[in-house]
C-alpha cells in the first residue's frame, strides 16, 4: 500500500470568474481538516477528488492510481455531505444497502452486514425507520454506516456536523474518531469549527482564494501566526 | 384595522361581483332545472346518454394514461440531459400548446395525421394501402396527448429538478445505474406528483369540447360537452341537454372534489432555470435513449406547429386580410375579448383585495370568514360549470324573450370572463399578496388612499401582473369556440367561429390562413401573459 493516500499535482479548475489550483499530498491513514474562508474552494477540491468536477489540467491520484476519466463510483472514495445524504423515501437499511449494491440485489449475508454497520454507529434496530423520522445526528450516522459497508479507503466529509447542536457534534466526533481507529482509512473533513480541527485532525489543509496556502501538522498549524487568513480563522487576533 | 370608507366600498364591490357570479351561474342552473321538470327525467337516461358518458370517461382515461406514459421518458430525458444545445427551445416548445386555441391545434394535427397529412403520405410511400383516419377516438387521443403530454412533462420536470443535488452526487458516488436511479430516485419523485397531474389532465380531457367537436367525427365519438351542444343546436332537444348538463356537473363536481382531497395541485416552480448537475445520462446508451425520446417529442409537438405555419403561409393571406368577413370576425372577436378580459381582471383584483381585507381583520366574524371563503371557492367552482352548460342554461332562459342571437354577445362575454377567472386569479393573487405586504402598511400610515394610492402605488407596483393577467384572459377569450359555438350565427361570427365554418365548408386554404393568424395572436398574448411568471417567482 502506498503511503500517500491522495496526491494532487497542479490541478486546475476554471470557473467564469475565478480559477483554482490545487497541490498537495496527504499521507495514508490521517484525518485531515480542510479549512478556509467561504468561497476559498473547499467544496470544489472535494468535487475534483470525488469526480463530480473535471479539472482542466493536472493529475489527481488516490493511492497511487490516476483518477483521470474515472466515474465517481469507480473511485476508491466515499462522500458525506452536510445534508440529504439519505434518500428520504427509502428506509434506513435500504439506504445503507445501496452502499453494498447500487441496484439493491442483496443476499441474506448482506442484510447481516447492514445490521452490523448500523450497530457500529449506535443505531441497532433502526433499519426499518424512514430518514425524515430521524434526528439530524442519526441521519449522519446512517450515512457513516453506509461508508462502513462500502469500505472505500478515502472518506470525504463536507461539513457533516454543520447542522448539529454542540452536544451532538461532540458525540459525532467521538464516533468518527473511533471508526477511524478501527478502519485505518484516510479522512478529509471540511469544517468551520476550530474545535473539530483541534480534537480530530492529524494535519490541516488551509485554503484561501482557490489555493492550498498551508498544509501542516496540527501542532505546527495551531502555532502559526504568519498568515493573516489563518489568524482570522483561528481568532488569533484577539489573543495577541 | 383601518375600516375606512374606501375599504367598505371595496368589500361591497366584491360582494356585488360574487353575487353577480352566483346569479349568473344560478340562473342558468335554475333554467335547466325548471325545464327538466317539464320533460320528466325518467326516460332521459337512455342508451345514447350512457354511451356518451362511457365514451367521455374512456377517452379521458386513455388520454390521461397516454399523456403520462409519454411524458415520463420525455421529462426524464430533459432532466438528465441538462445541457444539450437547444434545450431551452425544447422547453419553450413544450410550453407552447398551452396558448394555442384548440381549433387551430386541431387543424395543425389534421395536417400531420389526417388523410392528406404527412403521416399518411409517408405510409403510402411505404406501400400501405389503407390510410389512417384521424377522425374518431384516435384523433381525439392524439389531440389530447398533444396538449397534455407537454403539460405533464413540464410538471414532472419541475418535480425532478426539486430533487436535492446531493442525491445525484450520492447516487454517482454509490455507482447506481440508470435503472437503479429511476427506481430509487426519479420514480419516487414522479410518483408523488402523479395523482395531481393525472387528475388535472383527466379533468381537462373529460371537459374538452372543441377538439372532440372537430376530431370526433360522428355520434360514435361524442363527449357529454359535445352532446349538450348537439342536443341544443341541431336536435333542439332541451330535456336531453338538461339531462346531459346535470350529468356533466355531477361528473366535474366529483372530479373536483376528488382532486381537492386526494391530490395536491401540482406546482410548476421555476423550471428551465439553472439545471441541476447530474452525473448519469453521460453514457452513450442513455444519450441515445434520451435523444430518441426528445426527437419523438419534438416531432410530435413541433410538427403540428410547423404545419400550421407552412400551410398558413401558402394561403392567400393578403386576400384574407382584406376580406370583409374576416374584418367583421376580428371586430366581433375583439369586441367580445376586450370586455371579457377587463371584467375578468377587474373582478379578480377586487375579490383578491377583499379577501385580504377580510382576513386581515383582527376580530374576524363568522360572516367575514364565510365571505372570504366563498371568494376563494368561487374561482375554482367556476370550473364546475362548463361553458356549454352555462350557455345552455342561458339559451333556455333567453329563448322566451325573442331571438337568442340578440343577447348572445353579452352571454358570451360573461361566460368567457368567468372561464378566465381561475387563470387570472392564479397570475394575480401571488403578485397582489407581495405588493400588499410591501406597501400596505406604509401607504396606510402615510394616509395615501383612494385614487392616489391607485395612481402612485398600486398601478406602478401591479402594472406588470395586471397586464399579464389581462393578456392571458384576452388570449383565452379570443381562442374560445365553446361559448360562441352555441350562439354562433351570421351576427356573432368571431374568428374561431369563422375558422370553424370555413373548415366545415372545406375551404381549407382559407382555414389554414385564418388558423395561422389566430394562432399567432393567441400565442403572442399567452407568451406575454406567462413570460413574467417565472422571473417573478425567482425574484421572490
Amino acid at each position: 500500500m502506498s503511503s500517500v493516500a491522495l496526491s494532487l499535482k497542479d490541478v486546475k479548475v476554471r470557473f467564469e470568474t475565478n480559477a483554482l489550483t490545487f497541490d498537495c499530498a496527504v499521507p495514508a491513514g490521517q484525518i485531515v481538516a480542510v479549512i478556509g474562508p467561504s468561497g476559498s474552494g473547499k467544496s470544489t477540491l472535494f468535487n475534483v477528488i470525488a469526480g463530480f468536477e473535471t479539472p482542466e489540467a493536472g493529475k489527481v491520484e488516490v493511492l497511487g492510481e490516476d483518477m483521470a476519466g474515472r466515474m465517481p463510483a469507480d473511485r476508491p472514495v466515499s462522500v458525506i455531505f452536510q445534508e440529504n445524504n439519505l434518500f428520504a423515501h427509502l428506509d434506513v437499511a435500504t439506504n445503507v444497502g445501496l452502499g453494498i449494491s447500487p441496484s439493491l440485489s442483496l443476499a441474506p449475508s448482506d442484510r447481516e452486514r447492514i445490521e452490523e454497520a448500523l450497530a457500529r454507529v449506535g443505531l441497532a434496530g433502526f433499519g426499518k425507520r424512514l430518514p425524515p423520522r430521524l434526528s439530524g445526528g442519526e441521519r449522519q450516522r446512517v450515512a457513516l454506516a453506509r461508508t462502513l459497508v462500502r469500505h472505500r479507503p478515502l472518506l470525504l466529509l463536507d461539513e457533516p456536523f454543520a447542522a448539529l447542536d454542540p452536544g451532538m457534534r461532540a458525540e459525532m466526533r467521538a464516533l468518527l474518531s473511533d471508526l477511524h481507529a478501527e478502519e485505518g482509512n484516510t479522512i478529509l473533513l471540511i469544517t468551520h469549527h476550530p474545535d473539530d480541527v483541534r480534537r480530530l485532525a492529524d494535519s490541516v489543509l488551509f485554503l484561501d482564494q482557490g489555493r492550498i496556502v498551508a498544509h501542516d501538522a496540527l501542532d505546527r498549524f495551531l502555532a502559526r501566526r504568519d498568515l493573516d487568513a489563518v489568524n482570522r480563522f483561528l481568532g488569533n487576533e484577539e489573543i495577541r | 384595522m383601518f375600516a375606512s370608507r374606501e375599504n367598505r366600498m371595496t368589500i361591497a364591490a366584491a360582494a356585488a361581483c360574487l353575487g353577480g357570479i352566483l346569479l349568473f351561474v344560478g340562473l342558468a342552473a335554475a333554467a335547466l332545472l325548471a325545464q327538466s321538470g317539464e320533460g320528466g327525467a325518467n326516460g332521459l337516461f337512455d342508451d345514447y346518454i350512457w354511451r356518451v358518458t362511457r365514451f367521455t370517461l374512456l377517452q379521458a382515461s386513455l388520454s390521461t394514461v397516454l399523456s403520462i406514459l409519454f411524458s415520463i421518458p420525455v421529462s426524464r430525458a430533459l432532466a438528465r440531459q441538462a445541457s444539450f444545445p437547444g434545450r431551452i427551445w425544447m422547453l419553450r416548445l413544450m410550453a407552447l400548446p398551452l396558448g394555442l386555441p384548440a381549433l387551430v391545434a386541431a387543424l395543425g394535427l389534421i395536417e400531420v395525421w389526417g388523410r392528406q397529412g404527412l403521416l399518411n403520405k409517408g405510409l403510402a410511400a411505404l406501400g400501405l394501402q389503407q390510410p389512417i383516419s384521424i377522425y374518431g377516438l384516435f384523433g381525439i387521443l392524439v389531440a389530447h396527448v398533444f396538449f397534455n403530454m407537454p403539460l405533464a412533462a413540464r410538471l414532472m420536470l419541475a418535480g425532478l429538478e426539486r430533487i436535492p443535488p446531493e442525491y445525484w452526487r450520492s447516487s454517482a458516488n454509490l455507482g447506481m445505474g440508470s435503472l437503479a436511479i429511476f427506481r430509487f430516485v426519479e420514480w419516487p419523485a414522479i410518483r408523488g406528483l402523479l395523482p395531481g397531474i393525472a387528475g388535472l389532465v383527466f379533468m381537462l380531457c373529460a371537459t374538452s369540447f372543441t377538439l372532440v367537436l372537430t376530431l370526433g367525427g360522428g355520434p360514435a365519438a361524442s363527449t357529454i360537452e359535445v352532446a349538450i351542444y348537439q342536443a341544443l343546436r341541431f336536435d333542439f332537444d332541451p330535456p336531453r341537454a338538461i339531462a346531459l348538463s346535470s350529468l356533466q356537473v355531477v361528473l366535474t363536481g366529483t372530479l373536483l372534489l376528488a382532486l381537492k382531497y386526494l391530490a395536491p395541485p401540482p406546482e410548476e416552480g421555476a423550471t428551465s432555470g439553472r439545471a441541476t448537475r447530474r452525473f448519469d445520462g453521460l453514457s452513450s446508451v442513455s444519450r441515445l435513449v434520451d435523444g430518441a425520446w426528445l426527437v419523438l417529442a419534438l416531432l410530435f409537438v413541433g410538427l403540428p406547429f410547423a404545419a400550421i405555419a407552412v400551410s398558413g403561409m401558402q394561403a392567400d393571406l393578403a386576400r384574407l386580410v382584406g376580406e370583409p368577413a374576416v374584418h367583421r370576425a376580428l371586430a366581433s372577436s375583439i369586441a367580445i375579448a376586450l370586455p371579457s378580459a377587463i371584467i375578468s381582471v377587474a373582478m379578480a383584483a377586487l375579490m383578491i383585495r377583499t379577501q385580504r381585507l377580510l382576513l386581515a381583520r383582527r376580530r374576524r366574524g363568522m360572516p367575514d370568514r364565510l365571505f372570504a371563503g366563498a371568494i376563494g371557492a368561487s374561482t375554482s367552482f367556476i370550473l364546475l360549470a362548463p361553458p356549454v352548460v352555462l350557455g345552455a342554461g342561458w339559451f333556455l332562459l333567453l329563448r322566451p324573450f325573442g331571438d337568442v342571437a340578440r343577447f348572445a354577445p353579452f352571454v358570451v362575454i360573461a361566460i368567457n370572463a368567468l372561464m378566465a377567472l381561475p387563470f387570472v386569479h392564479r397570475v394575480l393573487a401571488p403578485a397582489m399578496a407581495t405588493h400588499a405586504a410591501r406597501t400596505g402598511r406604509l401607504a396606510a400610515s402615510l394616509g395615501v388612499g383612494g385614487f392616489h394610492r391607485l395612481r402612485w402605488i398600486d398601478w406602478p407596483g401591479l402594472r406588470k401582473p395586471l397586464l399579464m393577467a389581462f393578456s392571458f384572459a384576452l388570449a383565452l377569450s379570443l381562442g374560445d369556440l365553446g361559448a360562441v359555438a352555441l350562439f354562433g350565427s351570421q351576427d356573432l361570427a368571431t374568428l374561431p367561429w369563422l375558422l370553424y365554418s370555413r373548415m366545415g365548408s372545406y375551404r381549407t386554404a382559407d382555414a389554414a390562413g385564418l388558423a395561422l393568424l389566430l394562432g399567432l395572436i393567441c400565442l403572442v398574448l399567452t407568451m406575454l401573459g406567462t413570460a413574467g411568471e417565472k422571473a417573478e417567482g425567482r425574484r421572490a
